[in-house]
């Protein structure tokens, strides 16, 4: 693992699996009484967050304290620039406060990269969403859902996603989620589809270790797991689709497109879901679709990239050190 | 009366000659016998070659003397072997009236380093809607005859077809910055691979070419000359062949790091690589310094353009776009060009001195090395290696995208008017040398 996380791309098929089977562990941690464990003791986590993501916020919160971190949360709402400080501020102040960790997310692609790589500050850095770039935990918790409905809980433990073929669809071109997603499971070996109208997909996606296709319904039959991406209304004014009912009736996932699929793929969902938009509520709401899920997975996850990035360096007395080859599992504290 | 002597130069690269120069003037070549009194340049194994002319140069003052003012960045030209630089428009005031583009030019008498000739703005404030006064701006002691609104593209054809005509009455030429601003809006980085992976905002190449491909059509329609500013695509360069070769009045430039960098350099995310036309693909490259060496593209131009640090010192989107051009220029031309056989120092004059002077109407600059001529001299040692080192620049910014990397050469010596601006290496004291009629005749 690196010090840091800011792409899924930096990440190994042995790194990836170490965390989805690390997180594996933590989550058991969810069925105990007491949801804690003393690793980051002592250890102070910020969430600094430029743009609003209540839900992402709240689950590496939710993350950091089920390990006993100290948790700040600073929003720092609008870009750096029109709040007339800096990013470099920002972060130097949050460092001056003791922050062993930063949690950033942010409106351009790269401020976390430049937090990390610039000098400006020590802390370890953990990319929580960087304008259309990357997303690395959204990735991580997406692979952990998919692997856990088509492996098992148990079943999935040390195995990759090889030869599982996973369908994503709608505006690539803006989506964070999609480029984390095409790194992360092409490198634990899964087949990736992207699908979707020309108009959202990136000059120069091409070169993506994924297949491209604009037409859902040829790909439905040959996917274990359909992922469905939000749509913004918005990006009607770029003219990117003519109508809400066009992109719908062409892109969107109905019970009659679901039917499509084979009997055990799943329907999957970042959220927030645009109802009616990308996804009907028949199939939101069908058993098949692991939106829930996936946020239950996101605090598992969370953890543990927390733990691993963290929990190693400087690991308080008595403490298990984090990081080892798979296989270190994490203590649990029962009586804390 | 003054006397400079140089000693065994190598004049545009050639057999090593002696150069007297008087008050001011070449007087002597080849082998000088009596030169009783003179200031002696010993410059065995260096290039001499004409002063370098700057068409596209950021001064920033009035307006922005935080990064750049009209003294430190004649410094910087000095240092990089230019005696001449065209100062844009895009300052703040805009210097889109005769008051503002006199002051740059007398600040530039001022200072001494370096003849400032100042560019009109096309447009009233840059906006692209009302022709500003090019007239009373060409008729202003700044004897402006280059027009642009660099920063911002004249987009509307029919404000674009009138500036080109209007210039006609007194030779003036348009310089467009050739930017189609609808394809760019929110523009980050060049549209490709690299763009799409690191989810920053494409700047495609059509939408440079296709305003170039318009203004040559539009330039041949009314019989005006236009001239390209930085052109950065293998596309661009294509239209522009295109164009010569149907005779068109067309010229065009491309700057230092077009030549030399690609966008790969964007996956630091490292602002001092944001720049305006952003950093291209490896073939792009490749195309840019075959045009240049076949003169497709007629001149080198620096887009110097200076940012404080706080501008650079972020994320990528928040940044400002622009990169130092002057005091590496030359090293970077002799890296791509020279070192590379595609150029030989002949042609480097020609198209950092020579064409450049021509298409800004200069008269007194760019001038060839020849007995009566002004001795506007720059002496450059071709074997001196050195990582670029920004602390040491004259600049007042330091936004260089070559900081650490090892370029070829120096310059040793300029002269402007056969007074040493640079000497040994090193800026001499405010040389303070007004000329006589200005740079122009």
């Amino acid at each position: 693992m690196k010090r840091h996380l800011i792409s899924a791309a930096d990440l190994t098929r042995d790194d990836a699996v170490l965390i989805l089977d690390t997180a594996e562990e933590l989550a058991r941690l969810s069925d105990r009484p007491i949801k804690k464990l003393p690793t980051l003791r002592g250890r102070t986590v910020v969430t600094l967050f430029f743009e609003d993501s209540t839900r992402t916020r709240i689950s590496f919160e939710a993350a950091a304290k089920r390990l006993s971190a100290d948790v700040i949360n600073f929003s720092a709402k609008g870009s750096s620039v029109s709040k007339g400080e800096s990013l470099k501020d920002t972060a130097q102040t949050l460092e001056a406060m003791g922050a062993d960790a930063v949690i950033i997310r942010h409106g351009a692609s790269g401020a976390p990269y430049r937090l990390a790589t610039s000098g400006w500050i020590d802390a370890a850095v953990i990319n929580a969403g960087d304008g259309t770039h990357q997303h690395p935990t959204q990735a991580l918790l997406d692979a952990f859902t998919v692997r856990r409905r088509l492996l098992g809980p148990d079943g999935g433990l040390g195995r990759d996603l090889s030869g599982r073929r996973i369908t994503i669809t709608g505006d690539i071109l803006h989506s964070r989620v999609a480029r984390s997603n095409v790194d992360l499971l092409s490198t634990l070996g899964a087949e990736v589809t992207l699908v979707g109208p020309p108009t959202l997909f990136p000059v120069g996606a091409e070169g993506w270790p994924c297949e491209i296709s604009y037409d859902l319904d040829a790909v439905l039959p040959k996917s274990d797991a359909v992922m469905m991406l939000r749509v913004q209304r918005e990006r009607m004014g770029g003219a990117f689709f003519p109508t809400e009912r066009e992109y719908a009736r062409r892109y969107g996932l109905d019970g009659a497109r679901m039917a499509r699929m084979p009997a055990h793929a799943v329907v999957m969902h970042p959220g927030p879901m645009n109802r009616g938009m990308e996804i009907t509520a028949e199939v939101a709401d069908s058993p098949r679709c692991t939106a829930v899920e996936q946020v239950t997975a996101g605090v598992s996850v969370r953890m543990a990239v927390l733990y691993l990035l963290l929990g190693g360096a400087q690991p308080p007395a008595g403490q298990t050190p984090a990081a080892e080859p798979r296989g270190a599992r994490p203590r649990t504290e029962e009586n804390h | 009366m003054s006397k400079t002597l140089i000693r065994g130069a190598r004049v545009l690269g050639g057999a090593p000659q002696e150069v007297l120069i008087e008050n001011g003037v070449v007087t002597a070549l080849g082998t000088v016998a009596e030169a009783g009194g003179a200031t002696v340049i010993e410059a065995a194994g260096r290039i001499l070659l004409p002063g370098l002319v700057d068409l596209h140069t950021h001064l920033r003052e009035p307006g922005r003397e935080d990064s750049e003012t009209v003294r430190t960045g004649t410094r910087a030209a000095a240092r990089g072997g230019y005696t001449a630089v065209h100062a844009m428009a895009n300052t703040f005031p805009v210097a889109d009236t005769a008051g503002v583009v006199e002051q740059v030019w007398r600040l530039g008498r001022e200072a001494g380093y370096c003849d400032v000739q100042p560019v009109g703005a096309v447009t009233v404030g840059l906006e692209g809607k009302q022709l500003a006064e090019l007239g009373a701006m060409h008729d202003s002691a700044a004897g402006v005859t280059v027009f642009s609104d660099d920063g911002k593209c004249v987009d509307d054809a029919v404000i674009m077809r009138r500036a080109l005509e209007y210039v006609k009455a007194f030779d003036g030429v348009i310089a467009q910055h050739a930017q189609e601003p609808r394809l760019t809006e929110g523009a980050q980085m060049n549209e490709g691979t690299v763009s799409a992976e690191l989810g920053l905002a494409g700047w495609p190449a059509v939408a440079e070419e296709s305003v170039i491909a318009r203004d040559v059509l539009l330039a041949a329609h009314v019989g005006s000359r236009v001239h390209i500013c930085h052109l950065s695509t293998a596309g661009s360069v294509e239209i522009v062949r295109w164009a010569k070769s149907r005779g068109m009045p067309v010229t065009a430039e491309v700057t230092p790091h077009h030549l030399l960098l690609t966008d790969e350099l964007v996956r630091s995310y490292d602002p001092v690589y944001k720049v305006n036309p952003p950093l291209r693909t490896e073939a792009d490259v490749r195309a840019l310094r075959e045009a240049l060496a076949d003169g497709t593209i007629d001149v080198v131009a620096t887009d110097h353009a200076p940012h404080p640090q706080e501008d650079k010192d972020c994320e990528w989107a928040a940044a400002a776009m622009g990169m130092l051009g002057l005091e590496t220029a030359l090293s970077v031309v002799q890296h791509a060009m020279v070192d590379t056989g595609l150029l030989d120092w002949a042609g480097v004059a020609e198209r950092m001195s020579f064409r450049p002077a021509r298409i800004g109407r200069l008269t007194g600059q760019g001038r060839p090395v020849a007995v009566g001529e002004p001795a506007n001299l720059v002496l450059w040692d071709p074997d001196h290696r050195a990582p670029v080192e920004p602390a040491g620049f004259a600049s007042r910014s330091r936004n260089t995208p070559y900081r650490g990397r090892e370029l070829p050469g120096r310059v040793t010596h300029t002269l402007l008017r056969g007074r040493a601006t640079v000497a040994d290496g090193a800026l001499t004291d405010a040389p303070a040398d007004t000329p006589a009629d200005g740079a122009r005749a």
